[in-house]
């Protein structure tokens, strides 16, 4: 028990959580907050707009695990945050977020910055807190964090009203915070897996398809060894891309719309699935109908996303590693079902797919920039991607080696999310190189983090496929409506080795792969963000695509 | 039409979350009842809601999966005992319709709340379909004004939620 002020009280709660940084912008409602953050270790990133600022926490949570952490004022403050948490929270990233609000007796007026953000965000939120006086705070600190990183992980927000921050009387900082309505199941029914440990092993055809859920619970050395026990081929989804490396033999590639051809067929003929941490979005099934043959058994901590989607055989709620470790522990005593053939049908597609792929054209191709920027990073080096072409291109061809090391907005699709998640990621690992691979749409929509990045020492590589219009669009514009391109082209401007400068950091435009790869080995060493912008075809395709509606074996490998 | 009862935390906003949940996941609420326990700090919800197997299993994990609710199930009507009553204003200036609506509440099990020249206001209690029923009947003497609760149920026996 001490006295003490609200925002006082919040600080001191933050540091309890071991908040090490903490990402936003400041206005009317927090300046009580930001007065006793002054006398805190904690960091503070100025963004240049909220949804950079919850942007850079998401991907400081990616990156380290770890919750990551923004702050913004009422009003626009709160509602500039809307995309970056929905974002965060559709892909099961831990982030807490802190918006000013009016003082309690104006709440309900239309005060000036007013915004009903727990209203606003109830629906993109795991949960949202509004405290009323500074003995609420931290309960409403501890719940949020714990709430946030456990069980299926998400977005908490809490709105702190301006009087909660600057009155002051008696609080107390609880250890632990009990929830009546909130518990988490991480023990899978033993029962269940003993049944799906009987249907893996006898599985003529068996995959396994693993989310994000698989890196979220930290079981990406399990997902390896039931694979290779199984000798199971492995796909991912777009978020579960790093649970297991690029090259190992099971691994098949991203299955889905600009899944690989491999991974759609295998998921499609396949007798038994297993689905570790994954909502089985629209993206990743195609049409639901024509999804698999297989006897699906769905493994998530999140009941509520059994049978959304696709309708399983077996579903077993649970930690994804505790029910990978189960299922490891119970086959390593039955013996598994002999299947070279399937293994045989792997290497027969890889063959098909060598024969029918076509990379042809002039220029600079994507496909040979991913290829050429992974030769020259470290294995560890974090890419993030923006929305598009360029995250389809960086999904398919760049290979990772690690869980953590690939970040992208999977479920919302936020374009300008890749280059403030890249500066969040920064910040939680500081000694890695981290590259984010944009086109220039997406990153003219968050482009003025710059200023963040060069004034904060927070550099980062932005690579631009740079194709001067808005190129997924144009795609599906090309191959579904006869190429009639509306609102699409994005013309010459800016120029982004200008626009770079402009901001204190370093541009280039390198005109072939060689330049190319001298630019990046600049940018590995350089101590400001560097922005490398290539010029590409605008006609350029992103191949295999799945079209939208269609089964993901109806995969075109050309226009 | 399925019956879900379920606890939660007894605090502002929290009708508003749950109601949110099923505009977001596209349910259509037919009718909600709501009070507090005795222990006030949670309050007993009753919705009963459109929804087929797959559905409604996702709509209870779904309710699940929310902080402030403390527990859910849906109730077998078979083993329920289910109540909602409704206050009805009846257009009685006629005395031939006045009699036929007395008639009518009394074979309902009715009270009669409020009444002079013109209306009468009767109260109804009973399963929904009960008060369907009864307002069938009464509706050739004029409805002017329905309030209904929503259903409101406990389950049989000794089973608790």
């Amino acid at each position: 028990m001490a006295e003490m002020s609200g925002a006082e009280a919040f600080v001191k709660a933050l540091e309890g959580e071991g908040v090490e940084t903490l990402f936003g912008v400041p206005g009317g409602a927090v300046i009580p907050l930001c007065d006793a953050l002054y006398e805190s270790e904690i960091r503070f990133v100025l963004a240049r707009h909220e949804q950079g600022a919850a942007h850079m926490a998401d991907g400081y949570a990616r990156a380290s695990g770890r919750v990551g952490v923004c702050l913004a004022t009422s009003g626009p403050g709160a509602t500039n945050l809307v995309t970056g948490i929905t974002t965060a929270n559709i892909d099961s990233s831990p982030v807490v977020a802190f918006t000013g609000q009016v003082p309690t007796s104006m709440i309900g007026t239309d005060a000036f910055q007013e915004v009903d953000i727990i209203g606003v965000t109830a629906s993109i939120t795991k949960h949202n807190i509004q405290v009323t006086r500074p003995r609420e705070i931290p309960p409403a600190v501890k719940a949020a964090f714990y709430i946030a990183s456990t069980g299926r992980r998400g977005v908490v927000l809490v709105d702190l009203p301006k009087d909660a921050q600057t009155s002051v009387e008696e609080v107390e900082f609880p250890e632990r915070v009990e929830f009546k309505g909130y518990r988490i199941h991480p023990d899978p029914d033993p029962r269940r897996l003993d049944r799906a440990a009987t249907l893996l092993a006898s599985a003529e055809r068996p995959v396994i398809l693993a989310g994000g859920g698989v890196i979220a619970s930290d079981a990406c050395g399990e997902l390896l060894e039931l694979a290779e026990l199984l000798m199971a081929p492995v796909a991912t989804t777009l978020m579960g891309k790093g649970a297991i490396p690029s090259g190992h033999p099971l691994y098949v590639g991203m299955c889905g719309m600009h899944g690989t051809w491999e991974a759609n067929h295998l998921v499609s003929e396949a007798d038994s699935l297993l689905v570790v941490g994954s909502r089985l979005s629209d993206r990743t099934t195609g049409r639901v109908e024509e999804f698999t043959e297989a006897k699906l058994i769905h493994v998530d901590i999140d009941a509520s996303e059994f049978d959304k989607n696709v309708e399983s055989w077996m579903r077993v709620r649970g930690d994804a590693k505790l029910a990978l470790r189960g299922l490891i522990e119970r086959l390593r005593h039955i013996s598994t079902r002999e299947h070279s053939g399937w293994l045989g049908r792997l290497e027969e597609l890889r063959g098909q797919y060598r024969e029918v792929k076509r990379e042809e054209g002039e220029g600079v191709k994507p496909p040979d920039l991913m290829r050429a920027l992974r030769r020259l990073l470290p294995r560890d080096a974090i890419v993030t991607t923006e929305v598009g072409q360029c995250q389809m291109w960086a999904a398919l061809h760049l290979d990772v080696y690690a869980p953590r090391t690939f970040l992208s907005s999977g479920g919302l699709g936020t374009m300008g999310w890749g280059f403030p998640a890249a500066i969040g990621a920064k910040a939680a690992k500081p000694d890695v190189p981290v590259v984010d691979i944009a086109g220039d749409g997406s990153f003219g929509m968050t482009e003025n983090n710059l200023a963040t990045s060069v004034e904060e020492g927070l550099p980062v590589i932005v690579l631009i496929l740079n194709n001067r219009v808005l190129g997924m669009v144009a795609q599906w514009q090309r191959l579904f409506y006869g190429r009639r391109y509306f609102g699409v082209h994005l013309g010459d401007s800016p120029d982004f080795v200008k626009l770079a400068e402009a901001y204190g950091a370093v541009g280039v435009r390198p005109g072939s792969i060689g330049e190319f790869e001298a630019a990046v080995k600049e940018a590995m060493r350089s101590e400001v963000a560097i922005v490398i912008d290539v010029p590409i075809d605008s006609e350029e395709n992103v191949f295999p695509m799945v079209p939208p509606g269609r089964g993901l074996r109806e995969i075109l490998v050309e226009g | 039409m399925n019956t879900i009862a379920f606890i939660v935390e007894n605090r502002p906003g929290v009708l508003f979350k749950v109601s949110n949940m099923f505009r977001r996941r596209g349910y259509n609420i037919e009718s909600i009842s709501v009070g507090p326990l005795t222990d006030r700090s949670l309050a007993r919800m009753t919705v009963t809601v459109e929804a087929d197997g797959r559905m409604l299993r996702n709509l209870i994990e779904q309710l699940e999966r929310m902080v402030e609710v403390v527990r859910v199930k849906p109730l077998d009507r078979r083993r329920t005992v289910m109540r909602e009553m409704a206050l009805v204003k009846l257009n009685t200036a006629d005395p031939m319709a006045r009699e036929e609506a007395l008639k009518l509440v009394n074979s309902h099990h009715g009270l009669i709340l409020d009444i002079d020249e013109m209306h009468l206001v009767a109260e109804v209690t009973g399963t929904p379909e009960e008060i369907d029923r009864f307002l069938e009947e009464v509706r050739p003497i004029g409805i002017v004004e329905l309030s209904r609760t929503g259903a409101t149920a406990l389950e049989r026996g000794s089973v608790r939620l």
